[in-house]
């Protein structure tokens, strides 16, 4: 009996338009993985730099023994100019730049300076591992420093003994040059800066997509389609009517969704950090333009989810083709929070372009860099998309489709079939 | 000027034909009936009518405005009850004329045709509950209301009766009768012989996506020596 009641729920709830979605995604996530590149694969390269040793003293021969196991390097001379070019060139992590006087400095009971000069290639997640392995190297350098001041002498100050060097650090982020701050905190204030919007772009997609699938579907159930498509309005109104509605249904659910998460999020928040000190503040336009992202991008998430709706056969159905919405939309979220926009392969570039969620998940950090091109591009192709989503919804609208998809073929073509037979 | 004139309409989907060259003509202030079992075309002759579904082949007009090229005009005039039509849910029944009669006036005009709307489906009270507290019956006549209430030239009545009870089959056929009598053409389908008997000036009988004969039941009656419109049917068929 049970067997019988299985056999029939399994008939039901696994059929081809449930489970194609499921394995495209799949495809999708694990092709996004292993083109973004493996963590650990990457935390076990050697980091790429160039050292400039104008000391050429006993710690500084320490400094550079470790740096030279531990780290390939590209560059080792005394022109920390040409060492730049260098590690730009190479595609290389930073330039030391170990001046003169460290290791008299050192043994004068004052910390050595160590120069560090950043390319930082992205402010995504991933993208600050590289540095984090140069931040480890250091870490191996004052282990080495330390260890010979305790070998050579117990009257070193502890605290000099402890934390040898102190860091002078600048780092060069797409033509912006940021001083007093490492690419790694750079890349984490950025991504703090930016983080949030993301979610709420996902949240917003996910909520009102859902709605307008669902009012598709339930439009089919409740057979009101029919009686909507007779009236004195034109087809465009409806569709264009739908999107609003379900953007404002969204922008409801998600409003309360954020606010619960930004509490959350406060939880966390250490620090405020003031973006002007370093030249990153955003302007009013840079704001309006965010907004205006996130407003394209709402839109042509809609108007793909109408046209997605008009395959919803029933409101059960309409859930099954939010799922793709869902995915695309933590894809875009994914990518843009862990690897930055310059830095994912070509391939990968091409996908988050495409999808139009990414363009306000992107907005804000790329606004921070003053790389307005990629913005405004976004939202031109955000809007020719949404306008050709809009088409081509208004075109099934106007056609038999609408009536005469599965649900019809099976219903009216098949009662159809079926009389016929009879 | 005629309500509708169809003129060998064809209609296929994919590689079914679900109507084969059908030609009917309804006058204004006329009830016309398509006759026929389930699958004969009825549903597909009249969403071709009401703009819903392209042609295949064929003509079509209504009132003069032809189709699919004035579907807009058509619809300013036309009023179509779908088989089994639902309402919003979530809507009262008198939310649902409202939202319905905003499409066809503003302001006063669109109060007056909300008024009408509720004398039509003449629901009382339970007017201002949920559609989806109604039963069966009271949906349907909330329906018909809504298609009525706009006083169309044409309305398109698909199985206008269709699973209520005698007593509320006959309400809404009175509906209809009174609507016809303040000026509304209607072209409705039925396999409901007897409805059809009581409710139609002119029928078509339609099978396999063909008219196999048309006229007034008392004229179908005598050419197929019949006692009634269902047996006429049959022997039309043969």
């Amino acid at each position: 009996m049970i067997g019988n009641i299985v056999k029939k729920e399994f008939k039901e709830l696994f059929t081809l338009s449930t489970l194609i979605p499921i394995v495209v995604i799949a495809i999708v996530f694990a092709s996004v993985g292993q083109m973004i590149g493996n963590i650990g694969e990457t935390m076990e390269e050697k980091p790429v730099i160039g050292i400039v040793d104008m000391d050429g003293g006993d710690f500084s021969d320490i400094a550079m023994a470790v740096l030279t196991e531990r780290a390939e390097l590209i560059y080792d001379g005394n022109d920390a100019e040409e060492g730049l070019e260098e590690v730009r060139k190479e595609n290389g992590v930073a330039l030391l730049v170990i001046p003169e006087n460290f290791s008299q400095d050192i043994y004068a009971n004052h910390p050595g300076e160590i120069e560090i000069y950043w390319i930082m290639k992205g402010a995504g997640m991933m993208d600050s591992i590289s540095s984090g392995t140069v931040e480890g190297l250091i870490q191996a350098v004052n282990q080495g420093i330390s260890t010979k001041l305790i070998q050579e002498d117990s009257s070193f100050d502890p605290a000099l003994v402890l934390v040898p060097t102190t860091r002078v650090e600048t780092t060069f982020f797409k033509g912006k040059e940021v001083e007093g701050l490492s690419a790694s905190q750079l890349g984490n204030m950025l991504s703090s800066q930016s983080i949030a919007i993301p979610i709420v772009v996902m949240m917003l997609i996910i909520m009102a997509g859902a709605s307008v699938i669902s009012s598709m579907g339930m439009e089919k159930e409740n057979k009101t389609l029919e009686t909507l498509l007779t009236l004195p309005v034109r087809r465009s109104h409806i569709v264009i009517g739908k999107i609003v509605g379900s953007a404002l249904v969204g922008m409801i659910m998600a409003g309360i969704y954020m606010i619960g998460f930004s509490r959350y999020m406060s939880s966390f928040q250490i620090s405020d950090v003031n973006l002007a000190d370093f030249g990153l503040a955003l302007g009013m336009q840079d704001y309006l333009l965010i907004g205006i992202s996130l407003f394209t991008a709402l839109l042509a998430g809609l108007s793909l989810c109408i046209v997605l709706g008009t395959f919803a056969k029933n409101y059960r159905s309409a859930q099954a083709l939010v799922f793709p919405i869902t995915a695309l939309a933590m894809i875009s979220m994914f990518i843009t929070m862990f690897k930055d926009f310059d830095t994912i392969p070509a391939v990968l570039r091409i996908l988050v372009f495409a999808i139009p969620f990414s363009h306000p998940m992107m907005a804000m950090r790329a606004l921070m860099m003053d790389n307005y091109s990629l913005v405004i591009g976004g939202i031109a192709y955000t809007a020719v998309f949404t306008v050709i989503m809009i088409a081509v919804a208004v075109r099934i609208f106007n056609s038999d489709r609408l009536l005469t998809g599965s649900v019809q073929k099976r219903v009216g073509l098949g009662k159809l079939v079926w009389g016929f037979r009879r | 000027m005629k309500a509708v004139e169809v003129r060998e309409l064809v209609k296929d989907y994919g590689n079914f034909r679900a109507i084969n060259g059908i030609s009917f003509e309804v006058n204004e202030g006329e009830i016309f009936g398509l006759i026929g079992p389930n699958g004969a075309g009825k549903t597909t002759a009249l969403r071709v009518v009401a703009t819903l579904l392209q042609i295949t082949s064929g003509s079509v007009t209504v009132f003069g405005y032809e189709l699919p090229k004035e579907a807009g005009e058509v619809r300013k005039i036309i009023s179509y009850l779908p088989e089994e039509a639902g309402a919003y849910k979530n809507l009262t029944g008198k939310e649902y004329l409202n939202f319905i009669a905003k499409f066809f006036g503003e302001g006063e005009k669109s109060q007056n045709i909300v008024q009408r709307g509720l004398e039509i489906a003449n629901l009382g009270e339970r007017i201002n509950d949920k559609v989806d507290t109604y039963s069966k019956g009271m949906t349907r006549r909330l329906l018909v209301g809504r298609a009525l209430m706009v006083n169309p030239r044409l309305a398109i009545l698909d199985e206008p009766t269709s699973g209520l009870d005698v007593l509320n089959a006959q309400e809404v056929r009175k509906i209809i009768n009174s609507s016809v009598e303040a000026g509304t053409a209607v072209l409705l389908s039925s396999h409901n012989m007897l409805e059809v008997e009581l409710l139609c000036h002119r029928i078509a009988l339609i099978n396999d996506g063909k008219i196999v004969a048309s006229g007034t039941t008392a004229e179908l009656k005598k050419e197929y020596d019949a006692g009634n419109i269902e047996e006429a049917f049959v022997k039309a068929i043969k």
